[in-house]
């Protein structure tokens, strides 16, 4: 399991899908410095003197109360309050609502190699855009050997030894109308605990080698409509060759989970044989999960069915002895 | 598990060509292979997973081998990589 780290350099710039709008002011040297955590201080009682509990290892969000408060202060307390301020080794200060600090501020700033941003965003939405990015790209990742498609929408990692069948599934899955996300390789992250979001690396996105073929670019061959670049993990299946003496699940009651990351996920191992029709299969599998999801449960339904059945020919067979 | 780090001398990295050399030579070991760069781990006998990699001119690698013949695995592929991916055959 790892961790992305990020950097401050990073939040400038387009950050995945949120354009934080950080222009930069002062402290350009500090701009190579880590973020260690997604939390960050609002510096309202510091300013005001106070600076026990000071959290200057988060990033420092000045918001429209901090830059007012700022300005009524006479220049002599804002050195004495900045001397001090800045004496702690303080990750950023981003001011919101495109409020600039002052030059006094820019010149403690960048004397202390304190990277100062201002953003054009207002402060509770920053702050929502800012926690999301840091936890993002904190969100524990492994890297998982399998293709990610998504069939019906839903997300399914196909694993397996090498050589079973996995990029060939894949390609008759893609040929059906489905879509690729990553072959071979599949970083998975683990968001917000509750789900698993897969996708591929960034270098060979939408490539995948067949045997045979050698690389194809699946973007290119099959068009954008069959590739996207990030998928929920909701179902597992593993290829694997055809064991005469192993049991494979014949019923479906029971339902099997596979860990990853520390969250289950539905989880089935089809068997690999010549003549069987494993994408069908897959496609299948994904139509399945989402009945259950909408609460439709094949295998208890007919179970359901048989017993509801037997049991109303055993009331049957007792009335007709009991009228004899 | 046997496992060596080597380091990657040739000047381009590991592109295609230098990729399909050490997977078709993984593939001639019945047992599994690994490479290792930066945390993430890669397999061996796949040429978009050894691709996926982006091993630079200068990286250091972790070839694992686990199974049959790991220990003679590991000395051939650590040796081609050294060998910027020469096979004794040209």
């Amino acid at each position: 399991m790892q961790r992305d780290a990020i950097y401050i350099h990073d939040l400038l710039g387009k950050t995945g899908k949120s354009d934080l709008q950080l222009h930069l002011v002062a402290g350009k040297e500090g701009l190579d410095k880590e973020i260690p955590v997604g939390d960050i201080n609002r510096p309202g009682l510091t300013l005001a003197g106070f600076f026990d509990f000071f959290a200057y290892e988060r990033i420092q969000i000045f918001g429209l109360g901090e830059t007012a408060f700022l300005e009524t202060l006479p220049d002599e307390r804002k050195g004495e309050i900045f001397e001090k301020f800045f004496s702690y080794d303080v990750l950023c200060c981003i001011f919101t609502h495109s409020k600039h600090p002052d030059d006094i501020f820019r010149t403690y700033a960048d004397r202390n190699k304190v990277p100062t941003l201002v953003t054009d965003h207002r402060t509770t939405k920053f702050i929502s855009l800012l926690t999301h990015i840091i936890e993002d790209a904190h969100s524990p990742k492994i890297t998982v050997h399998g293709t990610l498609v998504s069939a019906f929408g839903i997300g399914v990692l196909i694993i397996g030894k090498s050589g079973v069948g996995k990029s060939e599934c894949a390609l008759e899955l893609i040929e059906r109308g489905h879509l690729l996300i990553a072959d071979d390789i599949v970083e998975i992250r683990r968001i917000d605990e509750r789900y698993l979001q897969g996708s591929g690396s960034e270098i060979i996105k939408h490539h995948m080698e067949i045997r045979g073929l050698g690389i194809i670019n699946v973007r290119d061959v099959f068009g954008i409509r069959s590739v996207r670049n990030r998928k929920r993990v909701e179902l597992v299946a593993e290829l694997e060759e055809w064991k005469s003496e192993k049991e494979y699940d014949r019923l479906g009651i029971d339902e099997q989970t596979y860990t990853i990351l520390d969250l289950e996920i539905p989880f089935i191992t089809i068997p690999v044989r010549p003549g069987r029709n494993i994408p069908v299969i897959i496609e299948t599998a994904a139509l399945n999960l989402r009945l259950k999801k909408m609460g439709v449960f094949s295998a208890k339904e007919l179970d359901r069915k048989i017993q509801d059945w037997l049991k109303s020919k055993k009331n049957e067979i007792e009335k007709k002895e009991s009228d004899d | 598990m046997t496992e060596r780090e080597v380091s990657v001398t040739s000047d381009v990295g590991i592109h295609a060509r230098p990729a399909m050399t050490f997977v078709k030579e993984a593939m001639k070991f019945p047992c599994e292979i690994f490479l290792v760069k930066g945390g993430i781990q890669a397999n061996g006998k796949s040429i978009m997973s050894v691709l996926g990699l982006a091993i630079t001119s200068g990286s250091k690698l972790i070839i694992k081998a686990d199974g049959e013949r790991e220990q003679e695995a590991v000395n051939v592929l650590a040796m081609l990589v050294e060998n910027d991916f020469k096979d004794e055959n040209g």
